[in-house]
């Protein structure tokens, strides 16, 4: 059990272990367990963010989703007045228009109606003369009674 | 078995170092070649990961060592509140090293010096903390850094005001150095001493166990294995520690 020079040879070794871990070993591992823990809690912060923003976007997309289904069903209410909007003014268009040839029908009918009755006072007329003509011949000068031959046209009409 | 006959001779013979020169100058080749042995395993595993440290996944080696590195750390930043670049590796060092040294502890007693005495060795010591002079070249080089530490911090007056003027006062001072001087020199030796007598004992123990008769070896000598995984950790363990609360001490400023 004797103290010795092996105590020198063994705080020598001692020595130089300690100066090579100081210098070689301690600071790299310390160094990449630093790297890891911040990249670690970089990992953990980005994933929050990240579910945080499909949170923002979920939102957003159920916002824009009850916007679309509003204007969506406004567009068909829309639509839906435009069209009864057009039958209506067809309707009346329509109604317009039968009125209009009904009318002119009517006119045209009231044309003809006079157009025929003229015609025919004419026929009579001449008919009457030519058998007033017919029965009378010679007695009658067309000239001399040509007076009393219109007043009895006027008459008929 | 032994070479001189009987249980005395084959204790002794154990615990006799392979040594050289007189006097002062001899030298304990066995210890001084083992600690250097597995100082150099030491500082292959560790350079070894440490050059390949990564910040990503990490193999095997490297978490071991980071698990180690991580355990001294926690030590280091419990007890010691400063910044030192040298108290955290220098613990990794103790702890490991110490380890290392104790669990030679673990081979079979008489392995090592079997296959020493067939290469021409007559003595062969595998442990190197059953020498004191492995333990106090730990605890004397934790002794300087103590008082290099508290002459650096607080100052040589600093220093020789704590030596002096403490527990008792200025009037009390030579009892009060007497007091402090025992108090300083008390701690390398009873750090030293605490893991040599721990590991001698066990590795007499292991001597002991191994003179009984075969049958019964494995009966003593398995519950003592177990137990010594706890010693060897353990004083290992409380070498580190010691070592970090002595430098604590030595920066803190009264």
């Amino acid at each position: 059990m004797s103290i010795n020079a092996t105590l020198i040879g063994q705080m020598i070794t001692f020595t130089l272990l300690v100066w090579f871990t100081m210098k070689y070993v301690w600071p790299p591992i310390i160094a990449a367990l630093e790297e890891r823990k911040t990249k670690i809690s970089e990992g953990l912060a980005a994933a929050e963010k990240g579910q945080e923003e499909i949170k923002l976007a979920e939102k957003k997309a159920k916002s824009l989703l009850k916007e679309a289904k509003e204007q969506s069903a406004e567009i068909v209410s829309a639509a839906q007045k435009r069209a009864n909007q057009l039958v209506e003014e067809s309707k009346d268009q329509a109604k317009k228009e039968g009125e209009r040839l009904l009318e002119a029908a009517k006119a045209q009918i009231e044309q003809e109606m006079l157009h025929a009755k003229e015609s025919l006072r004419k026929e009579v007329s001449s008919l009457a003369l030519r058998a007033a003509e017919q029965i009378l011949k010679e007695e009658i000068d067309k000239a001399k009674h040509q007076d009393i031959l219109s007043k009895a046209a006027d008459q008929l009409g | 078995m032994s070479t001189e006959g009987g249980a005395t001779g084959y204790i002794v013979h154990h615990l006799t170092p392979l040594s050289v020169g007189e006097g002062f100058w001899t030298l304990h080749l066995d210890t001084l070649f083992f600690s250097a042995f597995l100082g150099g395993l030491f500082i292959l595993f560790f350079k070894t990961v440490a050059e390949r440290a990564t910040s990503g996944v990490p193999g095997l080696a490297q978490n071991i060592a980071e698990t180690l590195v991580e355990f001294v750390d926690t030590q280091v930043k419990d007890s010691f509140h400063g910044r030192s670049p040298l108290i955290a590796p220098l613990s990794l060092t103790i702890f490991c090293w110490v380890f290392m040294w104790n669990a030679m502890d673990m081979l079979p007693v008489d392995l090592l010096p079997m296959i020493g005495s067939l290469m021409g060795m007559e003595y062969m010591r595998v442990v190197p903390s059953t020498d004191l002079n492995g333990t106090f070249a730990l605890s004397i080089s934790v002794f300087f850094l103590i008082f290099f530490y508290s002459i650096k911090v607080k100052g040589l007056m600093g220093f020789a005001k704590e030596m002096t003027c403490t527990p008792f006062g200025p009037k009390m001072m030579p009892f009060n150095l007497l007091l402090k001087t025992v108090e300083e020199l008390a701690k390398p030796i009873s750090l030293g001493l605490r893991l040599f007598g721990n590991l001698y004992a066990g590795e007499l123990v292991f001597i002991l166990i191994a003179l009984l008769p075969p049958i019964v070896q494995p009966l003593l000598g398995f519950p003592w294995a177990v137990f010594h995984i706890l010693v060897i950790t353990l004083q290992a363990f409380i070498f580190m520690v010691l070592t970090i609360v002595y430098l604590s001490l030595a920066h803190e400023d009264h």
